[in-house]
């Protein structure tokens, strides 16, 4: 029981960072009906930028603690948003009225370009971070089995929550989320009752990469390293966790980011970690066999 | 109040309008009539730059808005109730209307939205309903509703009428009136040739892409070419 809950408590936290990045792939989704192959390497920048802030702080002797982690949130949400707002306008934007499969080549291309430019402008080596938040407490004991919750793990549940909290109220209940929303379900419509359309996409490539920067952000704590290459599979699960809520699905990406993480975390834990990724995709496949619209998703049939 | 002149619009290399010139003046009812694919949907769409004219220009209370950008149209004093309706599915008739609402007139939403509500009671009832699981005079009503709620000066209408039973048809043709005589100028697409015409103070037929008739409502209904076209055994 002791080992089953220590599992839980680690596979919601690897959870809540997959759902943050799987946000992320479902608002492009739903607004500009494309998979933002590049979302993964988003959030690697997300991850470097925090650390490279991290680097800034100590060099000019910034030591205390939340401060630290204050600055490196902003930053990377900062810093990260605008690469976000470029990818769409220099690799999507111009493609809008293309095939569908041009805009696609087109994400896959940026995604090989951006690794290669961290790999060249960071190196190719891994980066590592002295842990930041440490320390934590032992919930209970039993057959000597402690069961740990650390400070970090506490840190990130309760940043995830929070946004998305403040995120699912931005969307459901204020005027930007509104026309987000529009735009989603007609962008003629939306056009013609004076959405300016092509705002409210650059906004949502903002918004799902500020996420993804907080996801990088928590990584790079909770891991301690990160490299040019950590995007990939990271973006791979959590496009995998948004198709498995129901692509398109806010609370379904989230849902999905903690179904992966739970499925992860249990796997390696009673089976062999080897095969975690392996198990993760066979999941998907089966929901997607029994539900193709995914665990949230929204039928298609509608009365227009 | 709105000019079109010598416009043509195309679909890559379909030309769907080919030199249509219309003009509609303050506090009117012009309703133009014309078969399925004769283009109507196309010059509605035109005026609000999506798809842009090739050739001509729209002109609206003097200014060319030929080149301005669908979602500034709708600041400058025109609504458009389009083809379909549609209206967005998945928000409730209270956020569809939200929708419509300017967001510079935050001051003045209460009013607005009351206004609505007193035109189209039935929305009022349907207020958190779901816009796609509305019937199909619900749908329209909330179409119209939408466009008024950004108080507009010119109002188009795309077949309003289309897919309803004859005493919904009813409504939606009074409560057009009642908006018109508050001072709505209304451009009304219609293939129901017959309540169009005697609704409206003007009128024009358009045929593939080409305007071929204009006069006053009354006196195209009276036309036997138009009535063999378009009121006999038609609609
Ligand atoms: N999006 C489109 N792409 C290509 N052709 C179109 C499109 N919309 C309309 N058309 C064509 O333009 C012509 C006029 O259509 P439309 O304006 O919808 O006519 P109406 O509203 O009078 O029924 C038709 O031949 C139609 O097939
Ligand atoms: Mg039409």
């Amino acid at each position: 029981m002791a080992y089953f809950i220590q599992q839980l408590i680690n596979g919601l936290t690897l959870g809540a960072i997959y759902g943050l990045i799987a946000i992320g792939y479902t608002m492009v989704y739903g607004i500009i009906g494309m998979i933002n192959f590049a979302h993964g390497e988003i959030y690697m920048i997300g991850a470097f930028i925090s650390v490279i802030t991290f680097l800034v702080l100590q060099s000019v002797g910034m030591g205390f603690v939340p401060l630290v982690l204050v600055v490196m949130l902003i930053a990377s949400m900062l810093f990260t948003s605008v690469y976000g707002w470029t990818i769409e306008r220099i690799a999507y934007r111009p493609l809008r009225r293309a095939p569908r499969l041009a805009a696609l080549i087109s994400a896959i291309g940026m995604s090989i370009a951006l690794q290669n430019y961290v790999q060249l402008t960071q190196g190719a080596r891994v980066k590592a971070l002295a842990p930041i938040i440490s320390g934590g407490m032992t919930l209970f004991e039993q057959n000597g089995f402690e069961v740990r919750l650390s400070y970090l793990q506490i840190f990130i549940i309760i940043l995830t929550m929070a946004l998305m909290a403040g995120f699912s109220y931005l969307i459901d209940r204020t005027p930007l989320g509104r026309q987000q929303r529009a735009c989603e379900q007609d962008r003629t419509m939306a056009a013609l009752v004076g959405v300016n359309v092509d705002r409210t996409i650059s906004t949502t490539f903002v918004m799902g990469a500020a996420l993804a920067a907080v996801a990088g952000m928590m990584v790079t704590l909770y891991y301690g390293v990160v490299d040019f290459f950590i995007g990939f599979l990271a973006g791979v699960k959590a496009f995998t966790a948004a198709v498995l809520g129901g692509i398109g699905s806010l609370p379904g990406a989230m849902l999905g980011g903690l179904l992966i993480g739970l499925i992860e975390a249990f796997w390696s834990a009673y089976f062999t970690i080897e095969y975690k990724d392996v198990a993760t995709f066979s999941i998907l496949v089966l929901v997607l066999i029994f539900r193709p619209t995914g665990l949230l998703g929204k039928p298609e049939i509608e009365k227009v | 109040m709105l000019k079109i002149e010598g416009v043509h619009t195309f679909y890559g290399q379909i030309e769907a309008l080919k030199g249509v010139d219309l003009h509609i003046k303050q506090g009117e009812i012009v309703t133009l009539i014309g078969a399925n694919g004769a283009g109507k949907s196309t010059l509605l769409m035109t005026v609000f730059g999506n798809p842009k004219c090739r050739q001509g220009r729209v002109v609206y209370e003097g200014q060319d808005i030929t080149g301005v950008p669908a979602h500034e149209i709708v600041r400058l004093g025109i609504a458009q109730s389009p083809e379909g309706r549609r209206i967005f599915p998945r928000m409730t008739v209270y956020e569809n209307l939200q929708m419509g609402a300017l967001p510079t007139d935050g001051s003045t939403f209460e009013e607005d939205i009351r206004e609505v509500f007193d035109l189209f009671p039935r929305l009022e009832e349907r207020r958190n309903q779901r816009g796609g699981t509305l019937s199909g005079g619900e749908q329209q009503m909330l179409a119209i509703g939408r466009a008024m709620m950004s108080k507009p000066r010119l109002l188009l209408l795309d077949e309003p009428s289309l897919g309803l039973a004859p005493l919904v048809v009813r409504q939606i043709f009074d409560i057009i009136k009642k908006i018109n005589e508050k001072g709505v100028t209304v451009f009304l697409v219609e293939q129901n040739a017959f309540h169009a015409l005697k609704l409206a103070h003007r009128g024009y037929v358009m045929v593939n892409g080409v305007i071929t008739m204009t006069g006053p409502g009354q006196e195209l209904l009276a036309n036997p070419e138009i009535r063999a076209a378009y009121l006999e055994g038609g609609h």
